[in-house]
């Protein structure tokens, strides 16, 4: 590849990332305001953002700091939560030159989000490091600033706004959720199963003195593995994990 | 809440979020043949999302109404394949609405 080609890469990469780096901006402004209410500095919660690049996992997380959790909790619950990258990355890993190197691996891993994921799996020819750099580059500078702004803003808003920034996050989960669910009727069981243990654990009496992080984790696992075994998926050898986004 | 917790726990965050991300692309070179830890990790997602969703989200804003009515409106739209953004920015729409809604009716009694 010379060396237009490769700008060109990355160039593309950069265009299709600018509608995932939006999104995410709005979405991070949430997280930013969630983190801020419960005392997190602007900074900080950018850094955490930065370095985590991940939605899911950080607000299980930064709850879970909220209530004074212990590291062993947080690691457990973030670590399931981002258990479902391994596959992405495990899929990507097939669309990599195989002489690619170490380091290059690494700085494309760190840049792996599920709708990085989403668009990289859907082009249909071998991931250059260029274009995995440009396409992660925009969500990262999106996802960070606006984690940062949220923080900052979240403090002057009024609450009916904070209210509104807030389900944000949860809107996103249930927008990644409910297109597979409309299509499959196994994830639809699954994610039932899931939310209807989640609010036994709340209300029921011993149950709810689990800690949140457990929860998260004993719900998830249950409900996966009623899925497996109720529910087994055959998927193409193309595509490990079907259509996982 | 101290800084040298927060630090920790920032360290410890990334660190499991980045193992997930990096090990595969780095160690695995072969597919994961085994059927059933295959369709575990395809559920996951949606297992600990629903989880997670529910149910925090009727905390997640002032009033219980509000909450359901951001639900609603993230079901409806989502269950159209509308994109993040438009279901993220929707749900906040109706929640903002209703909480107003709310306001109004508190202040005229």
């Amino acid at each position: 590849m010379n060396k237009t080609e490769r700008i060109n890469d990355f160039n593309t990469g950069v265009r299709n990332g600018l509608p995932i780096g939006l999104g995410y901006f709005a979405v991070s402004f949430a997280f930013g305001i969630f983190a801020a209410e419960g005392g997190i500095a602007p900074l900080t919660s950018a850094v955490l953002s930065f370095t985590n690049l991940t939605s899911a996992g950080q607000f299980a997380g930064v709850r879970l700091i909220f209530t004074g959790a212990p590291w062993f909790e947080i690691a457990m619950t973030v670590l399931l939560i981002n258990l479902r990258y391994s596959l992405m990355s495990l899929s990507l890993s097939q669309r990599l030159a195989p002489d690619m190197s170490l380091i290059s691996r690494i700085l494309i891993g760190y840049g792996i989000t599920d709708e990085v994921y989403a668009v990289a799996i859907m082009r249909e020819r071998e991931l250059s490091l260029l274009y995995m750099l440009g396409l992660s580059s925009l969500p990262i500078v999106g996802w960070t600033a606006g984690t940062w702004s949220g923080a900052m803003a979240g403090y002057i808003l009024p609450v009916s706004w904070r209210s509104a920034l807030s389900i944000a996050l949860y809107a996103m989960f249930v927008a990644i959720i409910m297109p597979q669910a409309r299509r499959s009727r196994a994830v639809l069981f699954v994610v039932a199963f899931a939310a209807l243990l989640s609010i036994m654990f709340e209300y029921l009496p011993l149950l709810s003195m689990v800690p949140l992080g457990w929860r998260i984790i004993i719900c998830t696992v249950l409900a996966s593995c009623a899925g497996a075994v109720l529910a087994p998926i055959r998927t193409s050898s193309a595509n490990p994990g079907g259509e996982i986004t | 809440m101290n800084d040298k917790y927060l630090l920790l726990a920032i360290i410890v965050m990334t660190t499991v979020t980045w193992l997930p991300r990096m090990l595969p692309l780095i160690l695995v070179r072969r597919r994961i043949e085994n059927i059933f830890v295959r369709s575990f990790l395809f559920y996951v997602p949606y297992a600990v999302l629903a989880a997670m969703t529910v149910p925090a989200i009727f905390y997640a804003t002032s009033s219980v109404w509000s909450a359901l009515a951001g639900l609603v409106t993230a079901l409806i739209l989502g269950w159209f394949r509308r994109s993040l953004l438009t279901v993220a920015l929707g749900a906040s729409l109706a929640v903002y609405i209703v909480e107003r809604i709310l306001a109004q009716l508190a202040a005229s009694i």
